[in-house]
């Protein structure tokens, strides 16, 4: 695997979500990704913002873009210092929440992505990585 | 005594001279595919590069730098024989062919010493063994590059979007549907809702082979995804034995506005846009001639 | 602070989205609108939503509870203009927005309201039948 662009942004209020928004817009614009796919990469990428934003006050998302295998895509990984999720199966139930919302964001995610992979240790934050390739699959 | 790749290097003309022979003996080759000269200065080069390569003493490692050239050349002909429709076995022969050639020029050469010459075998053995399975990885790379386009276009071109009446959509599936085929479908179908303006869109699904609860997963996604853009959709073209299928697999497709004909779909759209055909009174009009 | 404006339109609340909306930005608007709602005695809601590039489930879910909300004081909401994108992606996610009205865009959106509303506003007399054009 190959990262050809990298990019580190700090999250820490609800007004930073917009432009990390812009962001994740302009990495997959620049590798040539369809709208849906660049919408579905957005709309999960401002669910995992959105959750760590709400339950370990921020953190920080590095954007990189990655060639693996003859294809070109966008990687976030989400990094909080949070208090971690002490069931994760349980948070990645449809349905499911601890904060009065819906309970699709990590589902919810998981589905918009290629490649989702949630790693949480409780007191000591949560990681979530995604990979959405070019085309979609 | 010559190390092995003086002895190649030195008998460079006659090796190229017996591969190009056992090349062109093969009955299979394709002459009308590619020029004698062309095959020719291709052997030529790639000879150039293994020559070079064995000249530094390594016979195992073809993915090191040495055989860069090599590899590259070889992956370059796979690909493009791939490309241009050559066989697997005319593809193969390439570089086994090239084995046999090395080896009867070895044989001739060390006549004297059989115990070294057979540790040259082994070691060319191996070694164009290696080569010839990068032909084989790369040349099923190439097509499986080809089949991935066709796939492309066939999904591209099998969901067109038929405009029925004004404002009412049809597109005819043919084909299983799965997942990568639905997205298309969606992609096609709801932007031609915004083109057009259309309220309804009607999902024939005659052609469809089968459907299973992924099938109707998809479709169901698709439905969802029309009416969230502000229009309906109708599935039309079910067959009795998909209905069949949809309730013994326990598919709910209450929510969804079925019908088992395009036409009794097309009635339905027309309904819903307060649409009425009626069949003319004839009254006389101009004799037509007989 | 940043304001989404509501237009009142007869008996009917227009809201154009076109900004990217912040959480806290999405609730000002649902709080904005539903006192709208009580203040006008408005019977219609339309939400424009087609230079909206990302909707997700909280925004969504704002939606629906505007939807839900108003529908509690006799109005109804229809959301309008959603882009292809954005509908495949919100049905991926899981979220259909039940009991959230739909249409293609604001002329037709006034269509549909005027038709669920056509009996109560004595807008036409004519026997339309009903469309059912609700999510659920």
């Amino acid at each position: 695997m190959i990262v050809m662009t990298k990019d580190t942004m700090e999250i820490v209020r609800e007004q930073d979500v917009v432009p990390f928004r812009n962001r994740v817009r302009e990495f997959s614009t620049r590798i040539g990704m369809s709208l849906v796919n660049q919408t579905k990469l957005i709309t999960a990428a401002s669910e995992l913002v959105r959750n760590m934003l709400k339950y370990a006050s921020g953190g920080k998302v590095i954007l990189e873009i990655i060639s693996y295998n003859a294809k070109t895509g966008v990687r976030l990984t989400f990094k909080d210092e949070g208090p971690g999720i002490p069931d994760v199966a349980m948070a990645m139930r449809d349905g499911f929440s601890t904060g009065r919302s819906l309970g699709l964001g990590l589902p919810g995610a998981k589905r918009l992505v290629n490649e989702f992979d949630l790693k949480s240790n409780p007191g000591e934050g949560t990681t979530v990585t995604v990979i959405h390739w070019k085309n979609g699959r | 005594m010559n190390t092995t790749a003086q002895v190649l290097e030195k008998n460079k003309e006659r090796i190229l001279e017996k591969w190009m022979q056992n090349q062109l003996s093969d009955a299979a080759l394709r002459d009308d595919l590619m020029t004698n000269d062309e095959l020719q200065r291709q052997s030529r080069e790639m000879l150039d590069g293994l020559l070079r390569a064995v000249s530094k003493g390594n016979y195992d490692n073809i993915y090191d730098t040495d055989f860069e050239q090599v590899t590259d050349t070889l992956r370059d002909i796979s690909i493009t024989r791939a490309r241009q429709g050559f066989s697997p076995r005319e593809t193969g022969a390439y570089v086994l062919s090239l084995k046999q050639s090395v080896i009867e020029v070895l044989v001739e050469q060390r006549q004297d010493d059989t115990s070294m010459l057979y540790r040259e075998i082994m070691q060319l053995n191996t070694l164009l063994d290696n080569l010839s399975i990068l032909t084989f990885e790369t040349f099923i790379k190439g097509r499986e590059e080809v089949i991935l386009r066709q796939t492309d276009e066939i999904s591209e071109i099998s969901t067109p979007v038929i405009r029925v009446w004004d404002g009412i959509l049809a597109l005819p599936i043919i084909g299983t549907l799965d997942s990568a085929r639905t997205q298309v479908v969606m992609e096609n179908l709801l932007q031609e809702i915004v083109n057009t303006g259309s309220n309804i869109a009607i999902l024939d699904i005659s052609g469809v082979p089968a459907v299973d609860s992924l099938v109707a997963q998809h479709l169901i996604k698709t439905v969802s995804a029309t009416r969230l853009m502000g229009a309906e959709c109708i599935i039309s073209g079910i067959r009795a034995e998909i209905a069949q299928t949809i309730v013994h697999l326990g598919i709910d497709l209450s929510n969804i506005k079925t019908k088992a004909s395009l036409a009794s779909a097309l009635h339905l759209a027309f309904s819903m846009t307060n649409l009425e055909v009626r069949r003319t009174e004839r009254h006389k009009g101009p004799k037509l001639m007989r | 602070m940043e304001r989404i404006p509501i237009l009142k339109m007869g008996p009917f609340l227009l809201v154009t989205i076109q900004i990217d909306l912040y959480d806290r930005l999405a609730l000002t608007l649902e709080n904005d609108l539903i006192n709208m709602v009580s203040q006008t005695g408005a019977r219609g809601v339309l939400i424009d939503i087609s230079t909206v590039s990302i909707v997700d489930s909280f925004m969504g879910r704002i939606l629906g509870n505007i939807a839900s909300m108003s529908r509690i004081m006799d109005a109804e909401t229809v959301v309008v203009g959603m882009q292809p994108a954005v509908a495949i992606t919100l049905v991926e996610l899981g979220l259909t927005l039940q009991g959230v009205y739909t249409a293609l865009n604001v002329e037709k959106g006034m269509e549909l309201l005027n038709t669920k509303l056509g009996d109560n506003l004595e807008l036409d007399d004519d026997e339309e039948e009903d469309q059912d054009d609700r999510n659920d």
